[in-house]
């Protein structure tokens, strides 16, 4: 799969695509060829256009320039007609969107159907499509049970849906974007295995990311875009991981490097704490956040993760248990105690719960602390005294918007996150919960991130880190503790541990349950 | 074949553009059935205009008949705001409508600076009570409050049939099912002589501002925008969400109940269970026209009185029947419901290779 590639094995090309909106360019002349069986790369920033990109080549967007072109079957590439997603499903290109494109009330089969026929003949061609579906996941190793109904399907097995529903209909170009956004190490694992075992069938396939390792690990070429172009296009195996990410950001790296710290008393304590119901649901939790630490939480995802960081941040009472501030049992939980006693939280849906879209960047700045004199007299809002604050806090943290008043929706994940990063640690807060909290950055964003981590537990705030993401909390954990299936297992020095035990423990094997 | 591009911030120029393109489409939708019937288009039109604004005593009609729409208009503009679905303003009118003849019409005597406060206060206290209910089955049971709210309205509507047929019936009324006439201190003065036009008017547009200025420049607006917008992330942020759910729905249902007071105190003096022709669903047409702006509120209620004055003259003169109004509104809403598309997409048209060239 390496050296150029012969001209016939092309099945797509893009050729100059240059696509503006308003002021700004999204794709500068982007020229980029997709050879069969190979497995491309698109590798960038969030912001630097490869969502554009492919959404270009699968029409949903008009290239302002350029042309995208396919071979149609034949020996001669042809050009796609733009704008047309008909038109680019006709000729081969799959595309698995990041947020699925999937109806949760039908089951797998219908919706791998659903567009396929007519809405009469459905019913009679489910015969022939389950025996085409089943020989598809036998050669392919994507198995899901065509008969579930969607919305009980896993994220990981939804996917499969989504990839399946492009074979079905003989893509020879499958586009994912960001497709290891939403699953677990081991899910991800198993969709590059698959991948592969594609590619070797002869299909196309090109992956959106930001990941440095899966794209190490798993494809044959990268192109990396930057500011909307191409800055780089070449074989994955002439490239590490620090070559990649300094193409990618456009400067040199800083590693977080985490120095030994002085943990201090115990901050904040969580005594036999049980809570919610289900598959998400807390059993006889005890945690110890001392100050000027970093505790990671360890887990796969599901395992009571989401429902310890709602009690934390005062969203759900747990139904037996207490918390303690300093020594001191928080009686009332509700979000609003938990600021006030110098709780910063972190959500780990940043857009769902951490910011109100459709207000501006100044008022999700103040959002937590509305009603906090500095904000407001007499019910009356201070206008002046926010904006100010707003672009204090908007240079401080680099948030990147067009100005205080731009409705935050429009920002990327990466500077969303830096709202919330602003608006809970700028009043140096005791303790920090944060929650998955650079699922979806970028390099930079989550370097960012780190450091502000780094430099709360500097000044001596305890901060809890849940995390998916194991380099991540080896890297910046002073101890970590593993959640599995709701039991919180006792906190051990990172130092102590490696990644083979807490994957063994994430699984439920070994490790005894807290003490 | 047509094409949508989704587009940034919309300004304000541009989504009252939309908005009056949305007016004019609807006159011209109208116009279709309005030939069918066999009316000269213009003529009617022309009609219309006069019947609204013709005289000055068409126009205070119009404004008359504006006053109630205003206040139902932003009683559902508030509430849905903060997304509480409140379906019954018009179950609401009728409670404050009734509150005011209970209060005003000898329960207490006095001066008329006392009185009419007093008449008012009742009303707006009776209409946002009214909403309490469903607002607090809402919060605490999760019951949908668009069932809750819009069966209220049937409920206050035979409460009120029955209190006129009963304790509230006047002795004097010859066996009508009406109220006593309300005192003479206690009614809202006319805005002019020998107009119907009366202070209900001010007070709608008191509210009106009132409503922008809350919305605008408060916290609780604050909260009640972030609430609206996304209630899961306002939780978070510890905003009190509850408590704003009951805020909103005490004011939205005030506001109904003010359009019941000025009904009853302003214009007709007595209570009879026809006092609203439905003004309360029009309120939520007000709203949406409006985009849910106080201040389009204002302009949304003056077009709708405005059509369905200009349209009862109209069928006066024409005998063509004034259910014309009814069609002119229901076109106004799906103009403005087509419009909001506009404002979140750009439209190209891309067909053969001459119209590609003109959409690059």
């Amino acid at each position: 799969m390496t050296g150029p590639a012969e001209e016939a094995d092309i099945v797509l090309r893009l050729d100059g695509i240059t696509k503006r909106f308003g002021a700004l360019t999204a794709n500068g002349d982007v020229s980029l060829d997709l050879s069969r069986g190979e497995i491309l790369a698109l590798l960038g920033e969030n912001g630097a256009g490869k969502t554009t990109l492919m959404n270009i080549l699968f029409g949903h967007y008009v290239a302002d320039e350029g042309r995208v072109l396919v071979n149609g079957g034949g020996d001669a590439l042809v050009e796609l007609e733009p704008g047309s997603p008909h038109a680019a499903l006709e000729a081969g290109i799959g595309m698995v969107h990041q947020h699925f494109t999937l109806a949760e009330n039908l089951s797998a089969l219908d919706n791998i159907l659903l567009g396929t026929e007519r809405l009469a003949a459905l019913a009679s061609s489910r015969a022939p499509a389950r025996r085409k579906l089943e020989e598809l996941m036998a050669r392919s190793g994507l198995t899901v049970s065509l008969d579930t109904r969607i919305s009980q399907l896993s994220v990981g097995e939804k996917q499969r849906v989504e990839i399946l529903k492009a074979l079905y209909r003989d893509a020879r170009v499958l586009v994912l974007d960001e497709p290891t956004a939403v699953l677990t190490p081991q899910e991800s694992e198993t969709l590059f295995e698959t991948l592969k075992k594609l590619a070797g069938d002869g299909l196309g396939i090109i992956f959106i990311s930001h990941k440095l390792a899966e794209v190490i690990a798993s494809s044959h070429r990268v192109a990396v875009l930057r500011g909307g172009r191409k800055v780089a296009d070449l074989a994955t195996a002439e490239c590490d991981q620090r070559k990649l990410a300094e193409l990618m950001v456009g400067h040199e790296i800083v590693e977080t490097v985490r120095t030994p710290g002085s943990p201090g008393a115990s901050l904040f304590v969580l005594k036999n704490v049980s809570a919610g119901d289900g598959r998400d649901a807390l059993h006889s939790v005890d945690l110890d956040l001392k100050s000027g630490e970093i505790l990671g939480i360890a887990g796969v995802s599901g395992n009571g993760q989401t429902t310890l960081a709602r009690v934390i941040s005062g969203l759900g009472a747990p139904t037996s248990g207490t918390a303690e501030l300093e020594g001191t049992a928080l009686r009332h939980t509700s979000a609003r105690t938990m600021i006030d006693n110098g709780l910063a939280r972190i959500p780990e849906d940043r857009h769902h719960d951490g910011i109100v879209g459709a207000m501006n960047v100044t008022e999700n700045l103040a959002i937590e602390t509305i009603r906090k004199p500095e904000n407001q007299r007499f019910g009356l809002l201070r206008f002046a005294a926010m904006r100010e604050k707003a672009r204090q806090l908007i240079k401080a943290y680099d948030i990147r918007c067009q100005s205080e008043d731009s409705p935050a929706r429009l920002l990327s994940g990466g500077n969303i996150q830096k709202i919330v990063l602003a608006r809970t640690l700028e009043a140096e807060p005791k303790v920090v919960l944060a929650a998955q909290p650079s699922r979806g950055l970028d390099v930079g964003a989550t370097y960012d991130v780190h450091q502000r981590l780094l430099a709360a537990r500097a000044r001596g705030a305890g901060v809890i880190l849940i995390s998916e993401d194991l380099d991540e909390l080896m890297r910046l954990s002073d101890r970590i503790a593993v959640i599995h299936r709701g039991h919180l297992s006792a906190a051990e020095p990172t130092e102590s541990l490696d990644r083979g035990t807490l994957g063994l423990r994430m699984a439920g094997h070994g490790g005894e349950e807290a003490a | 074949m047509i094409r949508f591009e989704p587009r940034g911030p919309v300004p304000v120029s541009r989504m009252l553009a939309v908005s009056v393109a949305a007016a004019l489409a609807a006159l011209m939708l109208a116009a279709i059935p309005m030939a069918f019937a066999g009316l000269s288009v213009f003529e009617a039109y022309g009609l219309m205009a006069k019947g609204a604004f013709g005289s000055l005593f068409a126009f205070t009609e119009m404004l008359t008949r504006a006053t109630p729409l205003i206040l139902t208009g932003l009683a559902a503009a508030v509430a849905f705001k903060a997304k509480l679905w409140n379906i019954g303003a018009e179950g609401q009118l009728y409670a404050g409508a009734l509150a005011a003849v209970a209060v005003g019409t000898g329960l207490v005597s006095g001066p008329a600076y006392v009185l009419i406060p007093l008449v008012v206060l009742a009303g707006a206290l009776a209409g946002g009570l009214v909403m309490l209910g469903p607002t607090l089955l809402k919060t605490r049971l999760g019951v949908d409050e668009v069932v809750t709210t819009l069966l209220l309205n049937f409920v206050i509507l035979l409460f009120v049939q029955m209190m006129l047929e009963g304790p509230m019936q006047d002795p004097m009324g010859m066996g009508w099912p009406q109220s006593e006439p309300i005192l003479d201190e206690a009614a809202l003065p006319k805005l002019m002589a020998r107009m119907r036009i009366h202070w209900g008017l001010i007070v709608a547009l008191v509210a009106a501002l009132g409503v922008w200025f809350l919305l605008k420049r408060t916290v609780w607006g604050f909260e009640i925008r972030a609430v609206g917008e996304n209630a899961a992330a306002a939780r978070h942020a510890g905003i009190p969400v509850t408590a704003t759910f009951i805020r909103v729905g005490l004011l939205s249902g005030a506001l109904a109940g003010l359009a019941g007071v000025g009904e009853v105190a302003g214009l007709k003096g007595y209570l009879t269970a026809d006092l609203s022709p439905g003004f309360g669903y029009s309120g939520i047409v007000v709203a949406m026209l409006a985009g849910l702006s106080p201040v389009g509120v204002v302009l949304a209620a003056l077009f709708i009185a405005s059509i369905f004055v200009g349209a009862d003259s109209m069928s006066r003169a024409t005998g063509v029947s004034n259910y014309l109004a009814d069609l002119i509104v229901a076109m106004a809403l799906i103009s403005v419901l087509v419009s909001g598309l506009f404002l979140r997409f750009k439209v190209r048209f891309v067909g053969g290779p001459a119209a590609k060239e003109a959409a690059e």
